[in-house]
């Protein structure tokens, strides 16, 4: 492989990188189940958990200690292996998918330039879709390996919902996969670094808004959040798939939804609002100061997006399972083809 | 290094093939073909062609193996219901089929052996253009009728389950 050669300064900038990766992902997790709460209690006027620390900012630490000390059990009838893999599986995927995401500029230290991201892969794209169709396994082998009624249920509307959904949103990316020219993220951000028309960013949402429609409606979908959670809908089916989990493994199922949207608002920012690209600011002639201003203009947008999930899940109601499938197969994909033809027809004509 | 992986695929492709042929439980089955699918992704992967290792996992791993455990789990098969083998038959068929097979796969390998390791297009020529660049554009030039006839097979086939699974209207009854 190409890669033999590599310097032991570069594996530690690898693994360094892995590990803030990773890190801020767990703590973002943290803030996420507090934030909900805190959210639901701030949009139904009511105050949400604020009693452990200053303004419930440790409730996720006893939260987090809580399900270590929580009995674990597994039902006598359940498949024992899978349903020990299970919420293994929601999770790798969960944390792979970050690994191509680009979170800020170029960084170059004594010389060296550190691209901030984990892994260049010229299918980069490809590579979340990959990960993004292993998740449902989790769900689907959870629900089934807990030999129950609900979560079998849970399992089932899982499978149908995600490949459904995950049809629309790949034909979604393909607009901008078409205006790219690449499948590389790296390229997707810094093909959106310019001007348009000289005042507008060069972002995608402005040339692809449809498709961000479509990318959006189908990231709710594949995140199992309202109003797309059929799998886990609380009054039909108990709690879905995770009805017989407890204690880590449960935690480990809610880690990897939330490390799923974690990564999917990564991803609408990555693909439609720019990436780290702070706009009418050319991060390259600031040196340092850029990469942080990149840093923080990804984090600022990937932390609007985790917004707007909480501020959908305490707004919508839930969709039926019928109209969710209608939804999906009859509006989203047809629309996702027109908007492959539209951007073929606009950049024939350009 | 790069044989160190080849064998741990192809070693890990192997057995799990083999226990997915074995195993009672149709779940279990399915999960060690996903296994297979994803060593031989790993080896598409040591070859330098990671659209074809990725498509594999997209496509195999993660949509049609979705599919089958959706149905496993519809009809929630626990344990396989196994007729007995032994019609001499069907036996002798199958020996035969395998040993075509097994023939086969010989001369492919000799033929592999005898002419040059890559063809038109060797890794480094794939990584300067980039594999999807490659493969779509060999795709929509010189493969084109084959691509559009595969199309048009999976359109057939689309046609076929909608025909299959609509409800019947009160006057065809």
């Amino acid at each position: 492989m190409e890669q033999a050669g590599y310097a032991f300064v570069d594996i530690l900038i690898v693994l360094a990188k892995v590990i803030v990766v990773i890190g801020i992902n767990l703590l973002m997790v943290m803030i996420l189940t507090l934030g909900e709460r805190r959210i639901a209690g701030f949009i139904q006027d009511r105050y949400g958990p604020n009693r452990v620390g200053p303004q419930g900012m440790l409730q996720p630490v006893a939260d987090g200690v809580k399900f270590f000390f929580k009995e674990e059990v597994i039902p006598s009838k359940a498949e024992k292996v899978i349903y020990v893999l299970a919420p293994a599986l929601v999770l790798g995927p969960a944390l792979l998918t970050f690994a191509v995401i680009p979170f800020g500029g170029p960084l170059s230290v004594v010389g060296k330039e550190i691209q901030l991201q984990i892994a260049e892969l010229n299918v980069g794209i490809l590579y979340i879709f990959a990960l993004l169709s292993l998740s449902v396994y989790g769900l689907v082998l959870g629900g089934w390996a807990s030999n129950s009624k609900y979560p079998l249920m849970g399992g089932l509307r899982s499978a149908a919902q995600m490949v459904s959904y995950e049809i629309s949103m790949g034909l979604a990316v393909i607009g901008i996969i078409m205006i790219t020219g690449s499948l590389r993220l790296s390229d997707v951000v810094m093909h959106q670094n310019e001007l348009l028309f000289g005042f507008l960013p060069h972002w995608n949402i402005f040339l692809q808004p449809l498709g961000f429609i479509i990318f959006i409606v189908a990231a709710y979908a594949e995140t199992n959040r309202v109003p797309f959670d059929l799998p886990e809908a609380e009054p039909e089916l108990v709690g879905g798939y995770h009805t017989e989990y407890s204690s880590m493994k449960f935690a480990s199922f809610m880690m990897g939804e939330y490390i799923a949207l974690i990564t999917s608002s990564a991803l609408m920012t990555t693909l439609y609002f720019g990436g780290w690209d702070f706009p009418y600011v050319d991060e390259s002639s600031l040196g340092i100061w850029g990469v942080l201003l990149s840093i923080i203009a990804f984090a600022v947008k990937t932390g609007f997006f985790l917004f707007l999930y909480l501020w959908v899940r305490w707004t919508l109601p839930r969709f039926r399972y019928d109209q969710l499938m209608g939804l999906g197969w009859k509006v989203m994909i047809p629309l996702a083809l027109f908007n492959i033809i539209i951007t073929g027809v606009v950049m024939s004509l350009l | 290094m790069v044989t160190i992986f080849f064998f741990i695929f192809a070693v890990t492709a192997l057995v799990s093939a083999v226990l997915m042929i074995t195993y009672k439980n149709p779940v279990y089955s399915a999960l060690f073909l996903i296994l297979t699918f994803f060593s031989l992704a790993g080896m598409y992967f040591l070859l330098e062609a990671q659209f074809i290792a990725i498509v594999q996992i997209i496509v195999y791993a993660g949509a049609i193996m979705v599919l089958f455990l959706f149905v496993m789990m519809l009809l929630n098969l626990r344990q396989e219901t196994r007729l007995p083998i032994g019609r001499p038959f069907q036996v002798a068929l199958g020996s035969i089929f395998a040993l075509i097979l097994l023939i086969q796969l010989f001369f492919i390998v000799k033929v592999g052996l005898t002419v040059s390791k890559f063809g038109a297009f060797p890794p480094e020529k794939i990584n300067k253009i980039g594999s999807v660049q490659v493969i779509g554009g060999e795709l929509f030039t010189n493969y084109l009728f084959p691509f559009e006839a595969a199309s048009i097979l999976l359109l057939v086939g689309i046609i076929g389950a909608i025909i299959l699974g609509r409800k019947k209207l009160p006057n065809e009854m």
